[in-house]
C-alpha cells in the first residue's frame, strides 16, 4: 500500500518533470528565434513523429506517462505508433493507422471548437 | 547619403531600438513555462489515473485522456481564461495538447462574425490544419517505411 502511494506520487513528479521539460525547450526555442505558436506545434509534433519512428519515443511515455504523451509530440507519437502497429497488418492499415489513431483528439477538437463558437462569443482581449 | 552612411545611420538606429526594448526575461519566461507545462501533465496524469480506476485501458484510455484535455482546453479559450494563462506561460500553453485545442477555438470563436462556413468553420483551421498535414503526411511515410522493412 504505502509503496503504492510513492510510486503514483513518483509518476506525478516525473510527469512534471518530462512534460515542464518539454515545454521549457519550447520557450527556449522561441525566446532565440522567434518562431511562431503554430510553426512550435508543427516542430514538435514532427519530432515527436521522427523519435518514435526511431524507437526513442517509446521509452519516454513508459517512463514519464502523461508527462511524454500530453505535450504536442505525445500527438506525433500517436501518429507514427498508429501507422507502425498499420505497418504489421498490410499497406491499407498502414496508411490509414495514423489518422485512424489520432481520430479521437481530431474529432474531440473539432466537435468542442465547434460547440464553444456557437456558445461563446469573441470578446477583446484585453492587454 | 551614400549607401555606406545609410547603413551605419541604420545600423546606429537599430542598436539604438535595441537599448530602448524592455529585456526578454528568458529566466523567468522559461521558468513559468516548464512550471505551467508541468502542471498540466500532471493534470493529464490525474485524469490518467481517474479512468483507469473506473475501468479503461489500452487505447480507449488514451484517447478518452486526451478527449477530457482537449474539452478543457476548449473550455478555458470560450471563458478567455486560456489566453491569460497563455500571456504567462508562454510555451508552457502551446506544447500540452490544450494548446492543440486553444489553437483550433480560438479562431473558431473569433470568425464566427465573418459566416459560419467561410469564417468559423474554414478558419477553424489556420494553425491545427497545418498540423493535420504533416502529421498525416509523416504518419504516412512512417508506415509505408514500417511495411517495406
Amino acid at each position: 500500500m504505502q509503496s503504492e502511494i510513492i510510486s503514483i506520487i513518483l509518476m506525478y513528479l516525473k510527469a512534471f518533470a518530462v512534460g515542464g521539460g518539454i515545454c521549457l525547450i519550447a520557450q527556449i526555442i522561441i525566446n532565440f528565434t522567434d518562431l511562431t505558436a503554430g510553426k512550435i506545434l508543427v516542430y514538435f509534433m514532427l519530432a515527436g513523429v521522427a523519435l518514435t519512428a526511431l524507437g526513442l519515443y517509446q521509452p519516454l511515455v513508459e517512463f514519464a506517462g502523461a508527462g511524454a504523451t500530453v505535450p504536442i509530440s505525445g500527438f506525433g507519437y500517436l501518429l507514427a505508433s498508429g501507422a507502425m502497429k498499420g505497418a504489421e497488418r498490410g499497406l491499407f492499415y498502414a496508411i490509414t493507422g495514423a489518422l485512424s489513431a489520432a481520430a479521437a483528439g481530431v474529432t474531440a477538437a473539432v466537435v468542442f471548437a465547434f460547440l464553444m463558437a456557437l456558445i461563446f462569443k469573441s470578446r477583446t482581449k484585453r492587454n | 547619403m551614400t549607401g555606406k552612411t545609410r547603413e551605419n545611420y541604420n545600423r546606429n538606429y537599430l542598436n539604438y531600438v535595441k537599448t530602448q526594448d524592455p529585456p526578454t526575461k528568458h529566466f523567468k519566461n522559461c521558468l513559468a513555462a516548464f512550471g505551467v507545462g508541468g502542471l498540466i501533465c500532471c493534470i493529464g496524469q490525474f485524469i490518467r489515473y481517474t479512468l483507469e480506476y473506473v475501468g479503461l485501458s489500452g487505447d480507449e484510455l488514451a484517447g478518452a485522456t486526451s478527449i477530457i484535455l482537449i474539452f478543457l482546453g476548449c473550455l478555458l479559450t470560450g471563458l478567455g481564461v486560456y489566453d491569460r494563462i497563455g500571456r504567462y506561460a508562454g510555451a508552457g500553453s502551446i506544447v500540452p495538447i490544450t494548446g492543440f485545442a486553444n489553437s483550433v477555438t480560438s479562431p473558431a470563436i473569433e470568425f464566427k462574425t465573418e459566416g459560419w462556413i467561410y469564417g468559423m468553420a474554414a478558419k477553424m483551421f489556420t494553425v491545427a490544419g497545418a498540423i493535420i498535414v504533416f502529421g498525416v503526411c509523416s504518419g504516412v511515410i512512417v508506415g509505408l517505411i514500417y511495411l517495406f522493412l
